[in-house]
């Protein structure tokens, strides 16, 4: 049951950046799933890792147990990994402030694991242009990819669709 | 479900991602480019989160008080339960990337069948790690083709690897007693099951890179924890902060 208090909670716990990408929420990402508040008062926040390895989920829990507590709740982070996390659940707002930073956001629509297995078209976010050349699989962090573009010749993280 | 069966069936997959990351974490400052400083160990970061969930899980499981690092950290080698191939020294770039290969090949059959296991948390974890191990399959098995099929002496680097992990990939699919309850129970997949499809998947691979696929007697023990003389090096490293200022935390 979705109530007031839980809704401001949720909006306190919504502000907290990524230590990684600190330009996206955790709303913005995604991975904020729920606030409730529970029977016995505290308020239980779901957040779910973007990788199983993702060493800034720590840090992320640990900011918004902070967040709450100085908001006057009394926080318990769950961590959940059920349904896992898809890049398809980060919000229009933040793949807009991806691509405002630099970082091409991930392709859409990425249900089915052959979506890795294709080529997929990583547009430059500096130029727009289509002529773009991937460097490395795996980037400066475990959601990123390194790309390259033909046309401005600017390397760019490519946030991987998963 | 016997609660001493289910611990050992999760301790044992907790113990291959966690070996094996550490193996990789080995290339860290040390891989042939840039890109593969980068990509070895993020693979192992992937090993070592779904390693410390299925550890931690384990422990409860147990009921005995033990956490994830006292289950990663504290254990004695014999109480290991790894595969070989997991352990198995990283040798050159050639050997490393064709082990993952193997090993991320088996583990996305694996995952995909334990969606169907009794264990929620195992579902969960599977549901995750399928997506990551697809990166790890085609990250891992274009190098195996670049590098068979590349020069004469990236071929037969290559072509060295098959043959020096040939004898650990039959332990992969074997079943004992442990995974044979385990899988009558419900909670992990029958691995002998899993061989014709691995076989099948990584043998157009092996052919595209220009490598010999070469079958020998398999070599076992990993899962009754007779390890090779390379595990004590490893633990040593491994436990090496725990050992020295027991209980620390960062």
């Amino acid at each position: 049951m979705v109530t007031v208090v839980s809704s401001i909670a949720w909006d306190v716990a919504a502000e907290v950046t990524d230590p990684e990408i600190p330009m996206l929420s955790i709303a913005d990402l995604g991975i904020l799933r729920g606030v409730k508040t529970l029977d016995d008062g505290k308020t239980e926040v779901s957040i779910t890792p973007t990788y199983s390895g993702c060493p800034a989920v720590m840090a992320i829990e640990m900011s918004v147990s902070a967040a709450l507590a100085k908001a006057g709740f009394d926080p318990i982070i769950k961590r959940v990994l059920s349904p896992a996390w898809t890049t398809d659940w980060i919000t229009p707002r933040g793949r807009e402030k991806l691509l405002a930073a630099g970082i091409a956001p991930p392709a859409k629509a990425s249900n089915s694991i052959h979506a890795l297995f294709g080529e997929t078209q990583v547009n430059c976010p500096q130029c727009g242009s289509h002529e773009t050349e991937r460097v490395s699989e795996f980037g400066s962090t475990a959601c990123k990819a390194l790309y390259r573009c033909q046309s401005c010749a600017e390397p760019f993280d490519y946030f991987k669709c998963i | 479900m016997d609660a001493s069966l289910h611990f050992d069936c999760l301790v044992r997959l907790a113990d291959d991602h966690m070996i094996l990351g550490h193996r990789l974490s080995e290339w860290c400052g040390h891989a042939p480019i840039l890109e593969e400083d980068l990509a070895l160990p993020n693979i192992a970061l992937d090993l070592l989160g779904q390693a410390r969930i299925l550890y931690d899980h384990a422990g409860k499981i147990e009921g005995k008080g033990r956490n994830e690092d006292q289950l990663a950290y504290l254990r004695l080698e014999r109480d290991y339960r790894n595969l070989l191939l997991c352990e198995r020294p990283i040798g050159d770039f050639g050997h490393t990337v064709l082990r993952q290969f193997y090993f991320a090949s088996f583990m996305g059959l694996y995952w995909s069948e334990c969606q169907n296991s009794n264990d929620q948390i195992l579902r969960e974890v599977a549901a995750k790690a399928i997506k990551e191990c697809a990166y790890h399959i085609r990250h891992t098995g274009e190098w195996v083709i670049r590098l068979g099929d590349g020069t004469d002496e990236s071929h037969q680097r290559m072509q060295n690897a098959v043959a020096d992990l040939a004898p650990y990939v039959g332990e992969m699919f074997h079943m004992d007693e442990t995974s044979q309850q385990g899988a009558i129970a419900g909670l992990i997949p029958d691995v002998s099951k899993l061989a014709a499809t691995w076989h099948a998947q990584v043998a157009p691979v092996l052919a595209e890179a220009t490598l010999e696929t070469i079958e020998v007697k398999p070599i076992l023990g990993g899962r009754s924890g007779q390890h090779g003389e390379e595990m004590g090096f490893l633990l040593t490293d491994l436990q090496f902060m725990q050992r020295t200022f027991p209980n620390m935390t960062w």
